[in-house]
């Protein structure tokens, strides 16, 4: 499986060049990451060509990684029937920059796409419909941001004196209780003044 | 007869609406009772699940995967566990795997009853439901006796499965399976020979393989098109590959299509769990239900009152729970709606950096727009029946 995975990532690589930035096998599973602006050429080529045939839409999804510069991930996963190979593709963006849309090749991407943008903020250009899904009519922020609190900033109640939903900031009667239960023997490496004198 | 101003109609379907299996909320344009164009707007039972499992620890995580599709919650917390057994790399003891296997199957019985019965019920008849609904109810008492919870069961753990199971419930579940496949045999007769359901379902909703793949689309409906793709068969995973079964595949792609393989489905599933049966009682399917390393699983409460190492396990995994290598994979399973896949970032804490759930259901809505154009205003609600759409699964 490995053998045939590896052979595999370096007819891509070698077949796209530039486009593909790094690769890997972590756990029997390919991960190809590629440039941004080129994710169309990537993908177009991982579903026609002979040898990836990755015709089948399986996912769109966001990450978040606040601490890099480029704090997105957009992770693609595609599969393979005729070979039984199921691929992943990340390209990386931020907050401004749009990473080109799949909607042209996979219909299928378009809602998936707007779950990206609804929950991280992602852009997509050429999408054509880039609004809301999973949130509220009118929601504010990206929830699935590490900087977005879990709790929210706004709760709903019926009003009966207005007779509609109101919105209101989120009370909490208990604070969220989030224990930081990480084991400080396992979590932190110390090193004892002088011993990097040692390694050295 | 002077030139009328024709336009288009727009009415709303839902969000509290029978047919629609949940809430959802269908924006639709027609032409007379022509449907031109469907606007779906899902959401309204969004939970941020995605969000709450960064915040819990690893088994803590594992019930919310429960609530996702409530109609058999078993097989999403299987796709969890096999994402994090796979990080781990742990390995699954046969008894355990013999176990999920039987309640993956429970859990299929469970999904097909309901959708295949109230499709009936959506294209007007009313007797079928009850039927089904009888069937599901034995079926969540088999999940009730096992892990102490009718739906929302929790029940398989990375490792593992949280208890043995009893052998008083290895018999009933044998007794199930011959009365329930003569209860097929009459709802075959009831829905599937029906001449309104053929009239309602024939092709209606038709699709071909190629817009399965564009669409993303998996379960019944890629076999809807005659391809036996079937995760169960075609990237085994726990001990399907020892399994007998086959795969109904389809001609037609249409909604009728569907409901007979998902009938059929259930045919193969009674014949697994009879298989599952027989090895969880032959001698080489005794053993332990959950994993031996004792990082990963908890102890049993004997071995907590004799080891003080099992009783530090004890506690650790149960306040700081385990550590998960950094890494990332995906694992899917063939849920009885298509491929639940779960892609988990670990950084190497006791909490999951990012779960995404690729729910089958989401998918299958997005298609409700190119399936059901120039259909009958009618049509809509036999059409999303035939998706087997559950909100919990598409909103999370």
């Amino acid at each position: 499986m490995s053998a045939e995975l590896q052979a595999l990532s370096d007819h891509i690589a070698s077949s796209l060049g530039e486009a593909v930035v790094d690769r890997a096998i972590a756990f029997d599973e390919l991960t190809i990451v590629a440039r941004r602006e080129e994710i169309v050429q990537v993908v177009t080529f991982l579903r026609d060509d002979p040898q990836c045939r990755f015709v089948c839409f399986i996912d769109i999804c966001g990450a978040d990684y606040p601490a890099r510069e480029e704090r997105f991930d957009v992770v693609y996963h595609f599969l393979a029937p005729h070979h039984n190979r199921r691929i992943r593709v990340k390209v990386m963006t931020d907050e401004a920059t749009p990473v080109p849309s799949l909607v042209g090749l996979f219909p299928a991407a378009n809602w998936y796409e707007r779950e990206a943008y609804d929950l991280y903020g992602i852009l997509f250009s050429g999408h054509p419909d880039l609004r809301r899904i999973l949130t509220d009519y009118g929601f504010e922020g990206h929830p699935l941001r590490k900087d977005f609190p879990m709790t929210g900033y706004v709760e709903v109640r019926y009003d009966d004196g207005q007779g509609r939903v109101v919105y209101e900031p989120v009370k909490l009667s208990q604070e969220f209780r989030n224990f930081d239960f990480l084991s400080p023997w396992e979590g932190t490496d110390y090193v004892l003044p002088g011993d990097e004198k040692a390694k050295a | 007869m002077g030139e009328h101003n024709i336009r288009n109609f727009t009415i709303n379907f839902g969000p509290q609406h029978p047919a629609a299996h949940g809430v959802l909320r269908l924006v639709l344009e027609l032409d007379g009772e022509v449907v031109e164009r469907v606007d779906p707007h899902i959401g309204l039972l969004h939970r941020g699940t995605e969000k709450l499992i960064e915040y819990k620890t690893y088994v803590q995580a594992n019930p919310y995967f429960d609530r996702l599709d409530y109609v058999a919650p078993m097989s999403q917390e299987h796709a969890y566990c096999l994402a994090i057994e796979k990080l781990l790399g742990i390995q699954v003891p046969r008894r355990a795997q013999l176990i999920r296997v039987l309640f993956l199957e429970i859990s299929r019985l469970l999904s097909h009853l309901l959708n295949v019965t109230t499709q009936a019920m959506d294209v007007g008849a009313l007797t079928p439901p009850l039927w089904g609904f009888e069937e599901r109810e034995k079926l969540m008492i088999f999940y009730e006796r096992v892990s102490g919870s009718r739906m929302h069961a929790n029940y398989f753990r990375p490792g593992g499965v949280s208890m043995d199971i009893q052998p008083e419930l290895i018999d009933d579940i044998e007794a199930f399976c011959d009365p329930f496949l003569q209860v097929l045999d009459d709802l075959d007769t009831l829905v599937i020979g029906n001449r309104i359901f053929k009239q309602r379902n024939v092709d209606i909703g038709t699709i071909t393989l190629d817009d399965c793949f564009r669409w993303g689309f998996s379960g019944p409906l890629v076999r809807s098109c005659g391809v036996a793709w079937d995760l169960r068969k075609s990237q085994p995973y726990e001990c399907y590959e020892e399994m007998e079964f086959d795969i109904p595949v389809g001609r037609n792609g249409d909604n009728y299509d569907r409901q007979v393989i998902r009938m059929e489905e259930m045919r193969q599933s009674v014949r697994i769990m009879r298989q599952c049966i027989a090895k969880l009682r032959a001698p080489d399917g005794q053993g332990p239900v959950t994993t031996l390393d004792g990082k990963v699983a908890p102890p049993s409460r004997k071995d907590m009152k004799r080891s003080m190492e099992a009783l530090i396990h004890h506690f650790k995994l149960f306040t700081e729970g385990f550590h998960v290598p950094a890494g990332e994979v995906y694992a899917a399973v063939e849920a009885p709606k298509g491929e639940f896949g779960v892609y988990l970032v670990s950084d190497g804490t006791n909490k999951a950096y990012r779960c995404r759930i690729r729910a089958p259901g989401f998918a299958h809505m997005q298609g409700m727009d190119f399936m059901c154009r120039g259909h009958m205003l009618a049509d809509v609600a036999g059409v999303l029946g035939s998706l087997d759409i559950v909100f919990g699964e598409v909103d999370r």
